[in-house]
């Protein structure tokens, strides 16, 4: 029926679904994590190391080892997603296996250690790693939950038309202030003046501002216009309903920029810590072989 | 004559002024007529500063004028200089309205009633047209003018645009939008809707009329213009307004009717003067864009007019000045004067067998190709200067099942066999001389059909898509006889089982072609009706009411045939089939097809085997509206979302999940540095339905409406599928205006950025992604001008791996689809599972 139509190379013909990073090719570097740390458990218990585990035991060495280059692999994905190279890569699959490959290092890392805890520099590097992978973890959790929050907040606008209505909105409360008297002027002057994002990363990140200037002037002219009639001719009305469409706009631009910074914010832990880690576990292995 | 010129020139653009400046180097008298006070208006009226282009570079300049790609204040500044150098004869203000006589004394009366005597006359007016003017008594000192430059010029004033098209609303918005200046500026509509603007352009003025800036005055007409004041008539009545100036803006009138006009007869015709037939300056066809009909000196029908430049159709520069020159040297009885594309046509001749001139050749190709007969020795010439001719020995492959192309093949000499069945290439058909093939990429954009090898020695002769399409515009007989071919091949083609031409003949004499707007049904769900429809251009939606609500069934692409159902199994229609995109159908007889069918069991066979796979899907679907109806709600809505944004034309599709869109734009970030550093996709804009979003990105549609009006033919299909722009390109932005999609954007190439590595440990550079204005006009290389090209995906054709955006999306939410494979029940099973 379709002679004239093939597929394009480069795409299964029928392809017409897709997965995320989590369960990208039927969880494939679940599995692989999954068996891996469980071979590294059953090793575990298999292999009788005297006097016990700990890492210096040649077991303790293979699991470092298969560690520390984890580590590296893992770090290599910021420069992956930023270099475009030609090739048959997918961002996708290096972003799953990250994530899993990732997670089995709590398993692996935790039996190099041998349990074996102490206030040095090794248990640093290992701290810093389960920080590193904690606060992965969280953002797990916010790739998965928010993208979705994030699309039926926005209702198709972008960002930029978001803070051009809002500059829009701004423009029409100047000009409908104008025959206002001085102290309601004053209030629409303050919401205008008032840099509404100009604010601390706890505002950004609760979505609350408690001294938003445009939610207390419209909270002072309803107040105004409460007890009077409604006559359709009055300014003050004008600039009543503009506040009010002004607020709704603000709310949408505040969460917007919570759900995107709640989706980056946990990577000013995870890369510095990243970094701290590497540097930690360097002074962690040279310190090894220095007292061998 | 005495007191006349020689040559009258009227038009003073690139064709017009190197025709003025030969007459003057060869001391003819002549007179170039301008209706503006300026030289070159086309060209004058570009915006500031813009680059000027100067292709096809391969064709050498034959003028006495200079020009060479550059700035727009450039170009005109040589011109303006070397006119006057060269004692160019220029009259200024003088806008020719008739031409009379006959050659030798032909009369100009120019709109002032001055009348010019001149032997010949050299049409040179190109296509522009003159605006239309304002219809209302124009009052002594009142300011209208037809054009705005500088919306910056104005301060203090009362400004009333009229006409709210998108050039009227440009200006509007363009004169309110900064406050400073203090104008008060107000748009008329004469209806109460916009209905020929662009709807950005619409939404922001109505934004600005909601900010106070702009007055709309809506359903209204001017009916006095005065000095300091208009008035206008209102659905309320006359209304009478300050207003210091008029910018009139509705469009301009083809220059088509003066053309015609010139020198023609006219009759009383129903009440109306008419042409009479077979006088004035006759055109090649009715169509709108077709050309005067020339001889090879570019003299029309009436002796002693010629006809030059965007007019005779050549819209590129280097052409207008080349034939400026060509036709004062005919005009002057040189008539050994070769055109100056002769060396590139002996070029495209020079490896063909046999040694012929390239105008014995041009009558060779003409005289043998049965849809090149009724075609002008001048657009034969044009025509190939499109088109490629080569020779192909006997076995040799012209081209391959699958691969992409839209253009079209002649035989002038040899044949060719087709391989029908696509696993045994010893089954073939042959074609022979005079005849066409590849015409299914033509019209319907797709891949080719069959593999197809030269029989014996050939001469073909390869018809670009777009010299095609002006092909069938300007001679009718030729468009027939593709029309006929084509749809007997795409019936063969389509539906195989052995069938052949002469099979055929009775279902094609009852064919019909239907044009249908998208929408529009071709079948209706409970009619009766038995006829079948092959969808030749264009797509189809399949819908069934369920429970009182129409369900989306699935998605025909062109090339498929639909309504065999009433055919097979009697009954009425069980399903209404409408356009997705305005479409192109055959209709083929039921009774007819019926015959074809008892006669070919084993096509009867494969059409009772399609119809039961469509009523699987029927009967699928009908199934889990019951238990399922969200389920199905949903995926009915989601294929009607997406076919409203056009994924009917599509041919591959960028669509974001936004459920796992984190919002990085890395996809943006990875184009860019996939593609000079210029990112051709918009994440965040678009529609979004369902979480599914559509970003501004290229959709690569069937019928592609970038490449409908691409002076330099600078756009083309890929091997891909992928509807890319070459590097001749000219900037010219048409394919911008003419994407419905906004997916194309104009923008010179930034310069280049340091390594990631030194971005990474050194902080060098912008960093990933499309650098930054300000960051690229810091680095860009001084004095060296890089000129504003048109931009668009490409499908990353070329670069292993694939588009980038996909590859380089961290959390899979980007993918690239064929309408064709998203838009099937498969999606709705797995969305139940």
């Amino acid at each position: 029926m379709m002679a004239t139509r093939a597929a394009t190379p480069g795409r299964v013909k029928g392809e017409v679904l897709h997965d995320g990073f989590l369960r990208h090719k039927h969880f494939k570097w679940l599995k692989i994590s999954g068996a891996l740390s469980l071979i590294v458990i059953v090793g575990y218990f298999l292999i009788d190391v005297t006097p016990r585990h700990n890492g210096g035991s040649w077991y303790g060495y293979v699991l470092g080892t298969i560690g520390a280059l984890q580590i590296l692999w893992l770090t290599l994905l910021g420069l992956r997603k930023r270099a475009m190279t030609r090739g048959r890569w997918s961002l996708k699959a290096w972003t799953s296996a990250h994530v899993y490959l990732g997670l089995s290092l709590i398993v692996i890392a935790t039996l190099h250690t041998g349990f074996q805890f102490g206030w040095n520099v090794h248990t640093l590097a290992y701290t810093l790693m389960m920080l590193v992978i904690l606060s992965g973890i969280f953002g797990i959790v916010a790739y998965a939950n928010i993208p979705t929050a994030l699309s039926n907040n926005r209702e198709e606008m972008t960002q930029p038309q978001m803070i051009d209505s809002l500059r829009s909105i701004d423009r029409q409360l100047h000009d409908a202030a104008q025959p206002l008297d001085q102290h309601l002027a004053a209030l629409v002057q303050s919401s205008l003046e008032q840099d509404p994002f100009g604010c601390g990363l706890i505002e950004r990140l609760s979505g609350r501002y408690p001294d938003c200037a445009t939610r207390a002037a419209q909270a002072a002219i309803r107040r105004e216009t409460a007890y009077k009639p409604n006559l359709g001719e009055d300014p003050l009305e004008k600039v009543d309903a503009l506040l009010v469409r002004k607020e709704a706009i603000l709310a949408r631009v505040r969460r917007h920029l919570r759900l995107k910074a709640l989706l980056e914010v946990w990577l000013y832990v995870h890369v510095p810590m990243t970094f701290a880690l590497i540097a930690a576990l360097s002074a962690h292995i040279i310190s090894v072989f220095f007292y061998w | 004559m005495s007191d006349g010129f020689r040559i009258a020139i009227i038009g003073s653009g690139p064709a017009g002024l190197s025709a003025a400046a030969r007459a003057a180097e060869l001391g003819l008298s002549h007179v170039l007529l301008e209706k503006t006070d300026h030289l070159s208006d086309t060209i004058y009226k570009y915006q500031k500063g813009k680059h000027v282009m100067a292709t096809p570079s391969q064709l050498v300049l034959r003028s006495d004028m200079d020009f060479e790609a550059g700035k727009r204040e450039k170009v005109l500044g040589t011109w303006d200089e070397q006119a006057a150098g060269r004692k160019v004869n220029v009259k200024l203000n003088a806008e020719v309205k008739a031409i009379t006589g006959a050659a030798g004394a032909f009369v100009l009366t120019t709109t002032r009633g001055e009348t010019i005597n001149a032997e010949t006359v050299i049409l040179a007016i190109g296509t522009q047209g003159n605006p239309n003017l304002v219809r209302c008594p124009v009052g002594e000192g009142a300011v209208v003018q037809y054009q705005l430059d500088d919306p910056g010029e104005y301060i203090d004033e009362h400004i009333v645009v009229i006409g709210a098209g998108d050039a009227g609303i440009e200006n509007a918005l363009g004169l309110a939008a900064d406050p400073e200046q203090r104008n008060t500026v107000s748009i008329v509509n004469r209806s109460a809707e916009f209905s020929t603007a662009k709807d950005a352009n619409i939404k922001a003025l109505l934004a600005a009329e909601a900010a106070g800036r702009v007055t709309i005055l809506r359903e209204t007409t001017s009916s006095a213009i005065d000095k300091g004041w208009i008035t206008f008539d209102t659905r309320d009545g006359e209304l009478k307004a300050r207003c210091d100036r008029v910018i009139a803006r509705m469009g301009s009138a083809p220059p088509r009717g003066f053309v015609e006009g010139c020198c023609a007869s006219f009759e009383e015709k129903d009440g109306k003067k008419a042409i009479a037939a077979g006088t004035g300056v006759q055109f090649s066809s009715a169509d709108r864009v077709s050309y005067p009909k020339l001889s090879p000196t570019f003299e029309s029908t009436v002796p002693g007019i010629f006809v030059i430049g965007a007019l005779a159709g050549y819209p590129l520069i280097k052409h207008c000045m080349n034939q400026g020159y060509d036709v004062v040297e005919f005009i002057n009885g040189n008539t050994a004067l070769k055109p100056a594309d002769e060396p590139i046509l002996e070029a495209k001749f020079a490896g063909l067998p046999g040694r012929k001139s390239v105008n014995e050749w041009l009558e060779f190709l003409r005289s043998n190709v049965g849809i090149l007969n009724g075609v002008s020795p001048l657009q034969m010439r044009e025509f190939m200067l499109d088109s490629e001719v080569r020779f192909s020995r006997a076995g040799e492959m012209i081209f391959e099942r699958l691969e992409t192309g839209s253009s079209l093949f002649a035989i002038a000499s040899g044949s060719v066999l087709v391989q029908v069945d696509k696993d045994d290439p010893s089954i073939t058909v042959p074609i022979e001389t005079g005849s066409i093939f590849g015409e299914v990429g033509l019209i319907s954009g797709r891949r080719r059909g069959a593999t197809i090898r030269a029989g014996e020695d050939a001469i073909l002769v390869e018809i670009s898509r777009s010299a095609a399409l002006k092909l069938q515009s300007q001679v009718p007989a030729a468009k027939a006889a593709i029309t006929r071919i084509s749809t007997e091949r795409q019936l063969l083609q389509m539906l195989g089982s052995g069938l052949k031409s002469e099979d055929l003949q009775d279902v094609l004499d009852g064919a019909e072609i239907l044009t249908v707007k998208a929408g529009q049904p071709i079948i209706t769900e409970g009619e009766e009706g038995n006829d079948i429809y092959v969808i030749r251009s264009g797509s189809m939606v399949v819908e069934k009411t369920v429970g009182g609500k129409p369900v989306f069934l699935s998605y025909l692409p062109a090339g498929s045939y639909v309504g065999e159902m009433t055919l097979i199994a009697g009954g009425r229609r069980t399903a209404t089939v409408r356009a997705a995109i305005k479409s192109e159908v055959i209709r083929l007889q039921g009774a007819a097809f019926a015959k074809l069918l008892d006669a070919n069991p084993r096509l009867k066979q494969n059409t009772q085997q399609l119809m039961a796979s469509r009523q699987d899907v029927n009967a699928f679907i009908e199934a889990k509206k019951d238990s399922f109806s969200g389920v199905v709600d949903m995926y009915s809505n989601v294929a009607n979302f997406l076919v409203d944004q056009g994924i009917g034309e599509a041919t591959d599709v960028l669509l974001i999940d936004e459920n796992l869109c984190v919002g990085c734009d890395n996809c943006e970030k990875a184009c860019a540095d996939s593609h000079d550093g210029l990112s051709r996709l918009d994440r965040e804009a678009g529609r979004t339905y369902a979480h599914l979003h559509v970003p501004t990105s290229c959709r690569h549609c069937e019928h592609p409406h970038c490449m409908a009006d691409c002076p330099p033919n600078a756009i083309h299909r890929g091997p891909d599928g992928e509807v890319f722009i070459d590097e001749t390109c000219i900037g010219c932005g048409n394919c911008q205006r003419n994407c419905p999609y906004g997916v194309i954007r104009m923008d010179s190439v930034p310069p280049k950025k340091p390594s990631l590595l030194s971005w990474l440990f050194l902080g060098l550079g912008p960093g990933p992604g499309e650098p930054s204005k300000k960051w690229s006009y810091a680095h860009s290389e001084p004095g060296v001008e890089k000129p504003k090209k048109a931009i668009k995906c490409d499908m990353c054709a070329g670069i292993e791996g694939g588009p980038a955006c996909v590859r380089a999306c961290p959390t899979g939410a980007a993918i690239r689809v064929a309408p064709e494979d998203f838009l099937t029940v498969a999606r709705l099973e797995r969305e139940e599972s």
